[in-house]
Parts: C-alpha cells; structure tokens; sequence
C-alpha cells in the first residue's frame, strides 16, 4: 500500500461567474486526508465548504468551476478524468450525503431499489442480487425490518430514516472517501446523535476516509481527528480538533469558540456576556483585499489590509493564515 | 379562585390544544391529534422560560396558544391575572400588547415588500397610535433598542443581512411595548458569528425594558445562557421543569438527560447514553408513559396507564416519571 494519502488539495480555486466577471469563492485551499482519516471543515453560509466538497466529486455546476488548483485521488488527478470515469468514480470510491435526504433522494423510487442501484452500476450485481444485498445494506445502518422498508418510498419514512438510507446509499460499495454535507442539521438533536454515531461506526468498521462538513464547531471537534475552519473561501486554521477549542490561532477561530454558549459553560464559569464578533460574512463578489477577516478582526493592523497573509505552520502541528495568530 | 399575581406575569393551567384528524366530510373516523396535552407553567416577571423539546413535541402549538393564536381546547391562560383562555376578537388586540413573538427565520417573517417603517408603523396605527410626531418617536426609540440606525427605518428586509432582520423581528415584536415575548427559535437560522449578537441584545432588553421571555430552542447551549428556569417536553406534555442550574447538571427524567447528552461535546470523540427510535406518532401515542418505548430505564410499570404525573421531587423542581430517582 502506497504511502500516499488517499485525497491532495493542492491550491484549489473554484470560481463564480457574475456576467463575464469569474470571483474566487475558494482560493488556495490546500489539505490531505489520509486512508480512513476524519477532516472536518467548519464554517458559516457562504464560506466555500460545500462547494469544496462538491468539487471533490465533480459536481460542480454553472456558474461555478473550477479555476485552478490539483485534486488528486488516490493518486490520480479528478480533473483530467473523463465523465464516464468520474461516473465510475463517484459512488464507488468517493461518495456523498448531503443535508436534506427529502431532496436528494427519487421520491418515485423504493428506497431498496434506490440503494440496490449501486450494486448493478458498480458491481455489476443482477438486480435480484443487488435487492438482496440492499437489505443487508438498511440492516447495517439499523432501519428496523429492513425487508419491509427496502419497499417503502421516501416519504413514507421519517427524517432520520431517509437519512440512514441515504448512509446505506453512500456506503453500499464501500467508498476510500465519505463527503458529508451537513448530514444532520434537518434532524432532532436526539436522532443527530443517532445519526453521527452509525457513520462513525461504519467509517471506523470499513476504513472509510470523510470529509465532514458543518457550521456546527462543537458537532466537528467531536467527529473529526482534525478540522480545517474556512472563512470567506479560505482555510483560515487547520488544527487538531482538542486544540481548536483550546488554543485557537486565528482571530476568527477564537472568535467563534468565545461567541458559542457552549453547553455546560453557564454551569462551570456563570454566566457572561458572549463575545460578538463584529459585521457580517462578506459575499463572494466583495470579498475584503489583504486578509479577508481584516474589517471583523480585533486584531487588525496595517498589513492585515495591505497583504494577504500567508499560511504558516504551528510549532504544535497545524497551521494558521494570519500575520497576527497566536 | 385566586387569581393573585404578583410575581407571576402569566400562569397556563391544564391546557391542552386537540387538532381533528379525519372524519368530516369523507366520512371515517374522526380522530384527535393531542398537540399539547395538559401543560401547566408559570412565567415569572423579568424571567427567561427555556421550552426545550424536538419537533412535533407541540413546543410551537404551545406558544401559538400563549398568544392567543390558536384557540385551546381546554385550560386556562391567566395574563396578569386576568384570564383570558376564551377571550377572541377585542381582546385580541390587548393580547397582542400583552405579548409579543419573535419568529425563527427573519427571511420569512418580514414583509419583503414593506418598509421597517411601515412593518413597525402598522401595529401603532392598529394600536390607535396616530400621530404622526408619536410613531416617529416611537419608531425611533425601538431602532435605538435594537441597534439600528433611525435612516435604516426607509430600507427593505432585502437591504439587510440576516442579523440586521432578526434585530427588525425584534423591533417589531417590542413596538407595541408588550410585556411578555415569545422567542421562537431566536437564532438558529443565523450565522454562527451573528447568533452572539442577537443572544446579548436579547438579554440586555430583558434587563433594561423588563421583559419577560418564553423561549423556544433546541439549542441546549443557548437555552442554559439565556434561561432562569426550563421545561422539557414530550409528545404535548412536560415531562420535567426546574430552575436551568437543576435541569442542566441535576436532569433526572431520562428524556432530560438524554438530550443533554446527545449534544455533541468538543472535547471528547464519543457520545454519551443514546435513546433510540424517534418521537412516536401522537395521533397513537404509547400507552402509560409516553416515553416508555425509547426510554432506556423503562420497565414494565412504565407501559401501564394512566400516564404518570407531573410530581414535585424537590423545590420547583418537577418530573413525569414513575421510575424517577430509581436510577443512577
């Protein structure tokens, strides 16, 4: 086995077109994720993570693209595949679970045979076999009575039930690579434990690498081994997950662990005023020359709105895109 | 009966909202959909009620009710002392200066269309506030309130970002000077960045207007910052309420717990006690305690009715389980 990790971003760019006129809504995004590792990437509306993700997998659409940058799966760079072998790709070895299961699902389809379609296309299973496998496949994500439900149709099942099809879908041919969008933001925090659980378990079980992502710091810092934060099309900080919220570098990443309520914090130190973090998520066509954080930031100076700045390593691990990081 | 008020702004007695399900004209049994299935609360002056509860707990029926928007089917809501349970039409409108709701999502709820001045004006004019020096002070002060500028008052919702709409849901919800606010959801359609700001601007309108809150999240975090006291609740019931110290680190309905412990903590990569299954159909609810099929501690005597009772275990601390105390 190659010692190689299984997914490289190098400098990725992913443009939006207005008119004629192409904005960065990602710049030089650069990360690795190893064989069965867990990466987060944490950030609000609009900072770039979703359509990270789905640049992965080569789903990007009009008016977005790809403006630059290496991505490199197993070795092999995604962009000079042709459709069909991403086709192949995508499903087989690199998979995806997005927010809302209600949409990403064929609402005329059974579910069974919605899960039993990965078997013919990947593995070239006949349709009885693969209706077969796809029990097993709604068993292994804990549906109850699995060859009952392989006949329901999706709206006869509840959030976290098409969740845990969608799951059974994403992993039917067990992928390298998991990509989970939000996988759990439309459920009750009850079922979301559920939910987090079984893909935990199902990655870990089959040495499945994910990339999660999320708006939620406390929910990624749980999942993932490491967590990159992405403000305004970056990776601002990319750390171990303990050390984000113990020791954060950017002034944006310490912003954001001061600014959350986090559950027990009332209990511990009483109550105290969060800490605000000033103005809003700038939109991708007026993104902020120099560091983009700069007019939010406490710390800025001159050369935080006169220079971009670069990305430097931690002596801990990690690394930090700030001239003023701590 | 005693109608003392005092340090009680409003107190819900028994109330219970029961929506028909079929029947009608097609015939078929008619069936009723218990929302919200005998709930009492009392709501302190100057005080933040945290209502926790997951979807289709009938959390939203509840607060719909406390404003007169949906009408009970039996209960007693008791406003300041007056009770107000059968009260339409006129009284309507004391209601709505009375009390107050601000929405979940400020992209909805404003009228896209409209002003902030003329979102803020309507409920002046419907009030009887007409002149015109009156609803520009008035306008006025409540943009100061909330931290936005009197100029901001000419723009549209769309001219704003999601913060800034949230702090006009706000203005429009304190215009009328109610006493009570329902907060449903307050900041979880905000970004992460943002939801600081509006958590601080509402309790520093707590303290400087005295206001009193019922707040609505399924964010644990925000409702242990935000709340005095707590109510949890189940398939249209509470199960467990108390001060927010006791529910947040003495929880004793397994419910309670867990849901505290299905938060996700940041520095550990497990997860506490699960419950499994998902919130059974209230159309069909479980016999007994309607907890009883998730609950991780239930035995038989769980199953049997009637439903256990709402029973005091400590000062104003209050639990629905017949188990309580049995379990470590």
């Amino acid at each position: 086995m190659s010692q190689k990790p299984l997914l490289e971003v190098e400098n990725l760019r992913i443009d939006l077109s207005i008119g004629d006129t192409k904005f960065p809504a990602v710049q030089d995004v650069s990360f690795t994720i190893g064989r069965g590792e867990t990466l987060g990437l944490v950030g609000e509306s609009g900072c770039g993570k979703s359509i990270t993700a789905l640049a992965l997998i080569g789903l990007l659409r009009h008016p977005l693209s790809i403006g630059g940058g290496i991505i490199r799966f197993d070795g092999r760079e995604i962009q000079s595949l042709s459709p069909a072998q991403m086709r192949q790709l995508r499903g087989d070895r690199i998979s995806m679970i997005f927010q809302e299961p209600m949409t990403a699902l064929n609402p005329l389809s059974p579910v069974g045979r919605q899960i039993a379609e990965m078997f013919v296309l990947h593995k070239g299973a006949s349709w009885r076999d693969a209706e077969r496998q796809a029990v097993e496949a709604l068993a292994s994500v804990r549906v109850p009575a699995p060859e009952r439900r392989v006949k329901d149709y999706p709206h006869q099942l509840s959030g976290g039930m098409r969740q845990r099809v969608m799951i059974a879908i994403a992993l039917a041919c067990s992928p390298d690579l998991l990509l989970a969008d939000e996988p759990t933001t439309a459920l009750d925090v009850t079922v979301q434990a559920e939910i987090l659980d079984l893909i935990r378990d199902l990655c870990a079980e089959r040495g499945t690498a994910v990339l999660m992502i999320s708006h939620d710091l406390g929910l990624i810092a749980n999942m993932c081994r490491r967590v990159g934060v992405m403000y305004a099309g970056r990776i601002v900080e990319e750390r171990a997950a303990e050390d984000v919220f113990r020791a954060p570098s950017h002034p944006y990443t310490s912003g954001l662990v001061a600014s959350l309520p986090l559950l027990g914090a009332r209990a511990r130190q009483g109550r105290h005023r969060l800490m605000e973090i000033a103005g809003v998520v700038p939109p991708v066509a007026a993104f902020p020359a120099g560091c983009r954080f700069h007019p939010r930031c406490r710390a800025s100076t001159e050369i935080c709105v006169a220079a971009d700045p670069e990305v430097t390593l931690l002596p801990n691990g990690g690394s930090v895109r700030c001239h003023h990081h701590e | 009966m005693n109608e003392t008020h005092g340090d009680t702004i409003m107190r819900v007695e028994n109330l219970a909202v029961h929506f028909p399900m079929g029947g009608g004209l097609f015939g078929g049994q008619r069936r009723w959909l218990h929302a919200v299935d005998g709930v009492d609360l009392e709501l302190k002056r100057g005080e933040c009620l945290g209502l926790v509860g997951e979807s289709g707990c009938g959390k939203s029926t509840l607060a719909l009710s406390l404003l007169g928007l949906q009408a009970p089917t039996r209960g007693r809501i008791i406003l300041d002392g007056h009770d107000v349970s059968g009260s339409a039409g006129k009284d309507r409108k004391d209601r709505a200066r009375f009390a107050q709701m601000v929405f979940q999502d400020p992209y909805s709820s404003l009228n896209p269309r409209q002003t902030v001045r003329t979102t803020l004006e309507a409920p002046l004019r419907l009030h009887g506030v007409t002149s015109r020096s009156e609803i520009d002070d008035r306008i006025a002060d409540v943009l100061k309130h909330v931290g936005l500028r009197t100029d901001q008052a000419e723009r549209f919702p769309h001219e704003f970002s999601g913060g800034q709409r949230q702090r006009i849901g706000i203005a429009r919800a304190l215009i009328l000077r109610p006493k009570i606010i329902i907060l449903d959801e307050p900041v979880s359609a905000l970004d992460v960045s943002i939801r600081a700001q509006i958590i601080n601007l509402l309790l520093e309108l707590k303290e400087t207007l005295g206001l009193s809150y019922v707040m609505i999240s399924h964010d644990l975090g925000v409702v242990e910052h935000m709340s005095d006291r707590v109510a949890v609740m189940y398939l249209g019931r509470i199960v467990e309420t108390g001060g927010w110290e006791t529910i947040f680190t003495n929880p004793q309905h397994p419910y309670t717990r867990a849901l505290i412990a299905a938060i996700p903590d940041p520095f550990s990569r497990t997860t506490g006690v699960k419950i499994t299954g998902e919130i059974p159909n209230p159309l069909n609810p479980p016999t007994g305690c309607g907890f009883h099929p998730r609950c991780p501690e239930a035995r038989d005597i769980c199953r049997i009715p009637p439903a256990p009772l709402l029973e005091a275990i400590a000062e104003d601390h209050l639990v629905r389980c017949r188990r309580v105390g049995e379990f470590a």
